[in-house]
């Protein structure tokens, strides 16, 4: 059963890494960006109208990319030269994003969509156990897995990463060396979008191979939730995303088993899971985000 | 800030809330492409539904019969509104119908309910009907429910999964224990039971209608139990379906006959065929027959009464021929007074007989379910 579980815990979980390294993205640059439910949806659509439309679910892929970050300039203008509060902002992205793909959504509920091809790497797929779990795939999990470690190194080993946080936490100083915060957090925001459409296009043409109104049923939610109970660092997210959707694999795999508990305590276990086991690995909570985050900077 | 004239923002104001006002003639503007040209029709009758006509399931099921009702009856004037929610909003669409001369309107969600009857007290000479909820208490005399028996083909379904199976283990993925799913899923195994009594039915359920992440560990997880047959109880279906055939396991459908998303593995599936039921209510509200019939009531059918519009969908490449002669062979015993997928005994999972032998439950009682038949693996919350 480990094996299954295991196996559901990375096939699921690639969506919302993506999703939760976009918000952190964002987020270390001082932006809540609460639409990432949103970009998600779009990201969804966007591929999987694109893909059937022209048969390629690559080019269905960057349509996500696209359509994420779209919906994601929505809140950086509004927040980023409206000054708009944030949260609320984000919610409403997230609502417009939610009603925009349920109406263009509608002629492609039902129909069967080309999917993102699954790439079994030869020999190493064989491996007992960590065969299936980790070479079995399509191409974007095989990507998620080094998007993490990908997301620290940019964040702590390059002048780019630096930029990034200074954003986030000082950006005053910023400004003082000549670069534009206002700038930096846009291409933040419009990151984050482009990732969190990029986790929704996984969704719809290569986990699911469906499109249906609201599939993402708060994946977007749980990947900002997951960013802050990470304390903002990607390896952390990466592995709380995979005990999410670990989580929901094992309460599945348990009732396929004929496991007699109460169907409730096996719903909540994900969220239950995530929240105990990450609030105990993190010692800096909320204080530990970055310091300018939510300010409003009056560049 | 810079400083736009508060004018402006209170323009820009007013302008959303006007387009927020007249969003409710959009969803009807997008049903007048459903309207026929006005001839001199003299009896017009509408179609409300709570999803879009093309969701492959529920709501196209009812947008078909819509279209039968069309070309059953040319001089009538068929109206239809989709994505009609279950609120006001229902009843602010069929008081348009009715200013369009609409004289019977089919509500056709579980939650039209109250909008339905709200507009049947305002307008005492159209006739509203609701599909699958219950009026309680005095039934007003221009109004009635009407649904079929969902499980009946769920029963022969089972016989072709359980004769199909070669791990007799079947799979259900369901959202929620209603009594309809209840039902549902026992018929299912008692159907694979009555043609292999090794078969078991293990349920999942993902307390949504419609997850498709959960769908896809759902199946997955029941797939890795050696499950060869998959079927569900979802508003969604291509989830689970693809998932099957990609594993190359079966597939029982339900709702809609999604055969081309399973060309190897379709068995059956149980979908809906609402134009002969939609027909006669027609023809009923026509003669002028309606107060007193037997639509004027909580009208629900199924094999045994009459015409069941919840129906068994076209056989896929694999059902053998000896399988769709049992499946007929039950069909007809169905509609017979012994005939039913829970005639006793029938026992539940802990082994206790709940029905005894030689009884056979009725429709109603059936519809009040609570609990799982031996053979299904599960726990059904309570």
């Amino acid at each position: 059963m480990l094996e299954a579980v295991l196996t559901g815990a990375v096939a699921g979980g690639t969506s919302l890494v993506f999703a939760g390294l976009g918000e952190l993205v964002a987020e270390r640059a001082g932006v809540i960006n609460l639409g990432t439910e949103g970009s998600m949806l779009c990201g969804a659509l966007a591929a999987y109208a694109v893909g059937i439309g022209t048969g390629n679910p690559w080019l269905g892929v960057v349509a996500g990319l696209a359509a994420g970050a779209a919906l994601a300039a929505v809140h950086a203008f509004l927040v980023l030269h409206r000054h708009a509060n944030q949260i609320a902002v984000g919610l409403v992205v997230s609502f417009l994003g939610l009603g925009l793909t349920a109406l263009f959504g509608q002629a492609y509920v039902g129909q069967g969509v080309e999917p993102l091809a699954t790439w079994t790497i030869p020999g190493l797929s064989e491996l007992p156990f960590l065969g299936s779990i980790l070479f079995d795939h399509d191409p974007l999990t095989y990507l998620s897995f080094t998007a993490g470690p990908l997301v620290a190194y940019v964040l702590w080993r390059t002048r780019a990463g630096l930029v990034l946080r200074s954003a986030g936490e000082g950006p005053e100083v910023l400004e003082i060396y000549g670069t534009s915060a206002r700038r930096v957090r846009w291409l933040a925001v419009l990151a984050g979008g482009a990732l969190a459409g990029l986790g929704g296009a996984q969704l719809s043409t290569a986990a699911t191979l469906n499109w249906s109104e609201g599939m993402t049923v708060g994946r977007g939610y749980v990947a900002v939730a997951l960013v802050i109970f990470a304390g903002w660092h990607p390896l952390k997210l990466a592995g709380g995303a995979y005990l999410f959707s670990g989580a929901i694999a094992l309460q599945l795999q348990l009732q396929a088993r004929g496991w007699e508990i109460s169907r409730y305590l096996l719903e909540a276990l994900p969220y239950v899971t995530v929240l105990v086991v990450l609030a105990l690995l993190s010692q800096r909570r909320v204080h530990g985000g970055p310091a300018a985050l939510q300010k409003v900077f009056e560049g | 800030m810079p400083r736009i004239p508060r004018a402006l923002a209170a323009l820009l104001g007013l302008s959303l809330v006007v387009a927020a006002c007249g969003s409710d003639d959009e969803t009807d503007t997008a049903s007048d492409p459903g309207t026929e040209a006005a001839g001199d029709a003299d009896v017009t009758v509408g179609f409300i539904y709570v999803g879009p006509k093309d969701d492959f399931g529920y709501n196209q099921a009812v947008y078909d019969g819509s279209q039968v009702i069309k070309s059953e009856f040319p001089d009538l004037e068929v109206l239809t509104a989709e994505n009609v929610p279950e609120d006001d909003t229902a009843a602010t669409t069929m008081e348009q119908m009715i200013d369009k001369g609409a004289k019977l309107i089919f509500a056709t969600s579980y939650g039209h309910l109250d909008a339905a009857l709200k507009v049947a007290e305002e307008h005492p000479d159209v006739v509203v009907v609701q599909q699958g909820n219950t009026i309680a208490g005095d039934i007003p005399e221009n109004s009635g429910t009407y649904f079929g028996t969902v499980y009946e083909p769920m029963y022969l379904a089972g016989i072709a999964a359980g004769a199909s199976t070669k791990t007799n283990k079947l799979g259900y993925v369901y959202a929620f224990p209603i009594p309809q799913t209840i039902a549902n899923i026992n018929a299912f195994e008692r159907g694979a039971q009555s043609v292999n009594p090794e078969a078991e039915t293990i349920t999942v359920s993902t307390s949504s209608w419609c997850d498709p992440g959960k769908q896809q560990a759902a199946a997955e997880s029941l797939l890795s139990q050696d499950v060869d047959v998959l079927t569900q109880h979802q508003d969604c279906t291509s989830t689970v379906i693809q998932a099957a055939e990609k594993a190359g396991a079966m597939t029982v459908g339900y709702h809609a006959d999604a055969s081309s998303l399973a060309p190897e593995g379709w068995l059956t599936g149980a979908v809906w065929d609402w134009g002969p039921l939609y027909t006669d209510i027609v023809k009923t509200v026509l003669a002028g027959d309606f107060v007193g019939s037997k639509y004027n009531a909580n009208f629900r059918v199924g094999y045994k009464t009459g015409t069941n519009p919840f129906v068994l969908a076209d056989f896929g490449p694999d059902v053998s021929a000896d399988t769709k002669a049992k499946i007929e062979e039950a069909q007809a015993w169905l509609a017979t007074d012994e005939g039913s997928p829970f005639a006793g005994p029938v026992s539940d999972q802990s082994g206790k007989v709940v029905i005894d032998d030689g009884v056979v439950p009725t429709y109603e009682e059936n519809d009040a379910m609570d609990f799982f038949v031996q053979g299904v693996v599960g726990k059904l919350a309570q």
